[in-house]
């Protein structure tokens, strides 16, 4: 592994150079009513916007992977037939400016299913090597239980990752990329006294942790638990809203729609991100609806994320963010649920 | 510009459509025609033969018929019925037309006497209650919204001349809200109905941090009960909650629920 400290003033002249592309940053959007900020990603053109002290972001920056709505093709219509474009945005390039742990997580657990599957999908892998991603060390809200999902640390899927040391910053630097970034502002071997700061930093923040998943054995319990009572109380509150999906980094369900233009000579071919919650999820060809009911719908979200994924990739499709608890309106957690399907009821 | 119409090398017919209004502000015809950039498109793709809002000639023999605003005279449910005679599809064009819009805020009080009353005085002046075109003809396809959004109409009317499918958006405008990275309203304070209401407008209101009143009517499986919760943990009154479902009338039904609930005095 290799290290580096830097000063603080070097970070906004590392976000010059890399600037020449567009950067992606938390910023903040507004306050809520009761005057807390309120941050989100989004392109960042000063350095002065970035909000590297943001807790979490209302939306995780799934978008500039996997967008809301994606062209996958457009078609040129004539009397003779048609003709079908492309774009898949190889040449795009696009620069994450602190991604927290979670959320490099999630776009490793997207690789595993988009990039490493069977059947990858060239629209997602295009971007995701395209991204430069620069990481950074949070800290931790009462909400988040990244630690029971064991994505509280990432291990690879970033260029660099930063620490703030206070008056400067501890780099662990992953790509050429990034070492020839490096290169280019005024860097220092870390020290004794920095790997020391270091790991005062990381201590703190695995000490704010309170959330927690118990995810132990959570599989059979599952599989165990299939008729519980409990899928039925949160089914009773799901607004089947598709909020948890929107603002979840790793849902990655969709649907595709057809659309010919109002002048008859093309047409497009959208993805659009979908969601299991919603009603219309499981419905088939001849309108059957195999999960009418919003406690079904609920419940496989769970054995989706919890189960299925786990049982295919050894690891769930959830990195404890806490972003779906938070923006549900109905007031749904993942721990709350969890806990008490395990208690049966 | 005119010529025969065709995709893909296979010709197809250009529907006669016809634009009414019963009673409703015109406006979602207005709609139609603000689109100047894509109105000649749309025009090519149609022979419009009756639209009083933007041309003179008129003709009666039309495929499609278009029916703004809702049914509030006798004599309107008579000319609605003569359109339905005349046209092999009916849409119900807006909030007005598919449930009764603005204008059916009259039928929630008790003595419609009293309001002509309070309106018009002593001036004469026939009115009933407020009906969706619905409840006097049947209804092929309703286009949702106060207004509808042009584009909507636009896909709608391809696929019409297509032979495709019709479907609208059966979640409700969180979907499309949370999409457009929006702030949530109620972490701002504001009430919303987005959480159950039809989307497909885009969360026009909500991405102009104005919450929801409702206007494309429920979303299928609109979850009411739990969205009474929210209102009442937010400390937004049930009246205030009324206010927004009993705008539109696509919300008549659960309104009237809600209405007898408090009615009898239980917690609404």
């Amino acid at each position: 592994m290799l290290f580096k400290v830097f000063a603080k003033d070097e970070l906004p002249k590392l976000f010059d150079l890399l600037a020449a592309n567009p950067v992606i940053a938390p910023v903040q959007k507004g306050v809520d009513q009761h005057g807390v900020p309120l941050f989100d990603f989004d392109v960042v053109h000063d350095f002065a916007d970035l909000r590297l002290d943001y807790t979490s972001t209302i939306h995780s920056a799934k978008r500039y992977f996997l967008p809301y709505a994606e062209t996958l093709a457009t078609f040129t219509v004539d009397k003779g037939g048609w003709e079908k474009q492309v774009d898949l945005n190889i040449d795009r390039r696009q620069v994450l400016f602190g991604l927290h742990a979670c959320d490099i997580n999630a776009l490793n657990k997207l690789d595993k299913v988009l990039v490493q599957s069977a059947y990858p999908n060239p629209f997602y892998a295009a971007k995701r090597r395209n991204m430069f991603i620069i990481g950074l060390q949070c800290t931790p809200r009462p909400q988040c239980f990244c630690r029971s999902m064991g994505t509280d640390f990432a291990l690879h899927g970033f260029d660099m990752f930063l620490t703030d040391l206070g008056d400067s910053y501890f780099a662990e630097i992953l790509s050429a990329a990034a070492f020839q970034f490096m290169a280019r502002i005024v860097t220092r071997e870390p020290g004794h006294d920095d790997h020391e700061r270091y790991k005062a930093v990381v201590a703190e923040k695995n000490g704010r942790f309170q959330a927690k998943v118990d995810s132990s054995d959570l599989t059979k319990i599952l599989d165990m638990e299939f008729e519980s009572p409990a899928w039925k109380a949160w089914g009773d509150k799901c607004l089947s809203c598709g909020t948890c999906a929107n603002v979840c980094p790793t849902c990655y369900c969709y649907g595709v729609e057809e659309n010919v233009d109002l002048d008859l000579t093309g047409a497009v071919k959208t993805r659009r991100l979908h969601s299991c919650n919603l009603i219309d999820f499981a419905v088939v060809a001849g309108g059957h609806n195999f999960r009418p009911h919003s406690h079904a719908r609920l419940k496989y979200r769970y054995y989706h994320k919890h189960r299925g994924f786990v049982e295919a990739f050894e690891e769930a499709l959830c990195v404890g963010c806490g972003r779906c608890g938070e923006a549900c309106l109905a007031g749904i957690t993942v721990p709350a649920v969890i806990a008490s399907v395990r208690e049966g009821g | 510009m005119r010529g025969q119409l065709s995709y893909l090398g296979v010709e197809l017919a250009r529907p006669r459509v016809a634009f009414f209004e019963l009673t409703s502000c015109e406006g979602c015809q207005l709609q139609i025609l603000n689109n100047e950039a894509s109105l000649l498109d749309f025009l090519s793709l149609v022979e419009v033969v009756n639209f009083r809002e933007a041309m003179t000639e008129r003709h009666d023999d039309y495929d499609v018929a278009f029916v703004e605003g809702s049914v509030s005279r006798a004599d309107e449910a008579d000319r609605l019925r003569a359109i339905r005679a005349n046209a092999k599809i009916l849409v119900a064009l807006g909030s007005c037309a598919c449930f009764g819009g603005v204008n059916q805020l009259k039928n929630r009080f008790r003595d419609l006497d009293w309001v002509k009353r309070e309106v018009y005085g002593d001036f004469p002046i026939i009115t009933q209650e407020v009906l969706p075109l619905s409840a006097v003809v049947d209804v092929d396809l309703c286009i949702y919204g106060c207004p509808i959004r042009k584009e909507e109409v636009e896909k709608i009317v391809t696929n019409l001349v297509l032979g495709k499918a019709i479907s609208h958006p059966r979640y409700p405008v969180c979907m499309e809200c949370q999409a457009s990275q929006n702030i949530c309203l109620f972490d701002l304070g504001e009430p919303c109905l987005g959480p159950v209401t039809r989307a497909g407008c885009n969360a026009w209101c909500p991405s102009n941090r104005r919450g929801c009143w409702g206007c494309r009517g429920p979303a299928d499986d609109a979850n009411l009960a739990q969205l009474e919760k929210i209102m009442a943990e937010r400390g937004v009154s049930a009246e205030a909650m009324l206010d927004r479902l009993e705008c539109f009338g696509g919300f008549a039904t659960q309104a009237d629920l809600l209405r007898s609930a408090a009615a009898d005095g239980r917690k609404p």
